[in-house]
């Protein structure tokens, strides 16, 4: 334990996603020993992201006004829309240069142990756009991991009735990676993706 | 510090920085274990899906002093068919947010390791009613902890039943002598259903009839006598 500021500095940053004890440390003596306008700067950036920052009232990304860049961007097919979980996955599918479309963040998976219900995440703003008839496709874009493809298989449960169609990423073994390591729930998803050639 | 080999179910796992993940698995001849597993977040890791929640996995692992690190893992069985529907899913999450509130770390309880294989086979097996298996799980788990509800005689001074009322605190049906104010009258189909939740034999036993309170009832019972909420509960389709 440290005393006063330091010790509240350690709190904060412990309360950071990822961060333990031992990284909150690590951080606050690394501020501590930067020079004060580093430190200023840092503040006022969070600040500035905290003030400026808002949610796209469409799709739920973070954006600089009432819509995001996506949401704004008229080239984009606003009949196709990818669901994924947070803001930072929108900048992996963007890397792609793949997609064209919109995208929906749920903020989140369904995690029953987590007490995370589909109520606590923005699904029933996604089945609103849906109704709406406003989407031909969905993409959803969550993880492959457990409550990710849960919570895909609950919202194809959901929006197939309402006639919208419904696909999932793929899921397989990575480029670059060996089959002889691959397990074997992802070489049996890779298997039933497969393709033709 | 050693290595050692265990075979556990995967009961859940959380972010540690970048690219890491602590997972807690609860293992056949060690109890609770909690560790490491380094990379598994890239798309390349060497554990590639091996360590995702209700997969029943064969560890080599290395004992650290709070947290053990994951060397090696085989998939025993995935229960995939678990992860590939909502209602098997949320009943799934129950049994393992259920035994990582009961195992204690590094305390062996083969009979817990089990119980909880026995109800993740159930769940993939894809006969029977998620829900009703869950509440079996967490019945048969209460009475593993030694809090087995009382489903005939007087819970409280062993008169033989039937009685009427069921007393979550009082451990069961208690008699009109012994009941208390938080005993509540039960209908005709509820008492048959715990019970079929008990019987010796494969999850789940239980006729439908009586469930829907019977079930209400499983929960509070298990939440009073474990005194912690139950979060994945709630979430399962009944
Ligand atoms: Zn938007
Ligand atoms: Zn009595």
């Amino acid at each position: 334990m440290f005393e006063g500021p330091v010790q509240d500095l350690i709190e904060a940053l412990r309360r950071l996603p990822g961060i333990g004890q031992k990284s909150a440390q690590r951080l606050a003596f690394h501020l501590l020993k930067a020079p004060a306008d580093e430190a200023r700067a840092l503040a006022e950036s969070i600040l500035a992201a905290k003030e400026r920052v808002a949610i796209c009232r469409e799709c739920f990304n973070v954006a600089e006004g009432e819509r995001c860049r996506y949401c704004l961007d008229a080239r984009r097919d606003p009949a196709l829309v990818c669901v994924v979980e947070e803001p930072a996955d929108i900048i992996a599918v963007e890397r792609t240069q793949e997609f064209r479309g919109r995208y929906h963040v749920l903020g989140g998976h369904i995690s029953p142990i987590d007490g995370v219900g589909p109520d606590d995440l923005r699904i029933r703003e996604l089945l609103a756009r849906v109704e709406r008839g406003e989407l031909k496709e969905v993409i959803v874009a969550t993880n492959p991991t457990v409550e990710g493809e849960a919570t895909a298989i609950y919202l194809a449960n959901l929006l197939k009735p309402l006639g919208a169609r419904v696909t999932r990423i793929a899921s397989g073994i990575p480029v670059g990676g060996d089959l002889e390591y691959a397990d074997e729930v992802t070489l049996g998803r890779a298997l039933e993706g497969r393709r033709e050639i | 510090m050693a290595l050692y080999k265990e075979q556990g179910i995967v009961l859940r796992t959380m972010r540690l920085g970048e690219a890491d993940r602590i997972v807690t698995l609860l293992t056949q001849g060690s109890g609770k274990v909690r560790a490491v597993a380094k990379g598994v977040r890239k798309t390349k890791s060497r554990f590639g899906g091996r360590l995702e929640p209700f997969t029943h996995v064969d560890l080599l692992l290395y004992r650290g002093r709070e947290l053990d690190i994951v060397t090696q893992v085989e998939i025993i069985t995935s229960h995939r068919a678990i992860r590939e529907d909502y209602a098997r899913f949320a009943a799934g999450e129950v049994v393992l947010e259920a035994a990582d509130r009961v195992a204690q770390e590094r305390e062996r309880s083969v009979r817990l390791f089990m119980l909880a294989l026995g109800a993740l086979r159930a769940l993939a097996g894809g006969d029977g009613d998620p829900a009703v298996i869950a509440d079996g799980f967490l019945l048969r788990l209460a009475s593993l902890a030694g809090f087995r509800p009382s489903l005939s005689a007087c819970a409280a001074c062993g008169r033989p039943g039937p009685h009427a009322r069921f007393s979550i605190s009082q451990g069961g049906l208690v008699c009109e002598k012994c009941r208390t104010g938080g005993a509540v009258r039960v209908g005709e189909g509820t008492v048959p259903y715990l019970a079929g939740l008990l019987q010796e034999g494969p999850l789940p036993g239980a006729p439908r009839e009586g469930r829907r309170e019977g079930s209400g009832l499983v929960r509070a019972y298990v939440e009073y006598h474990f005194d912690r909420p139950l979060r994945a509960w709630a979430h399962v389709p009944r």
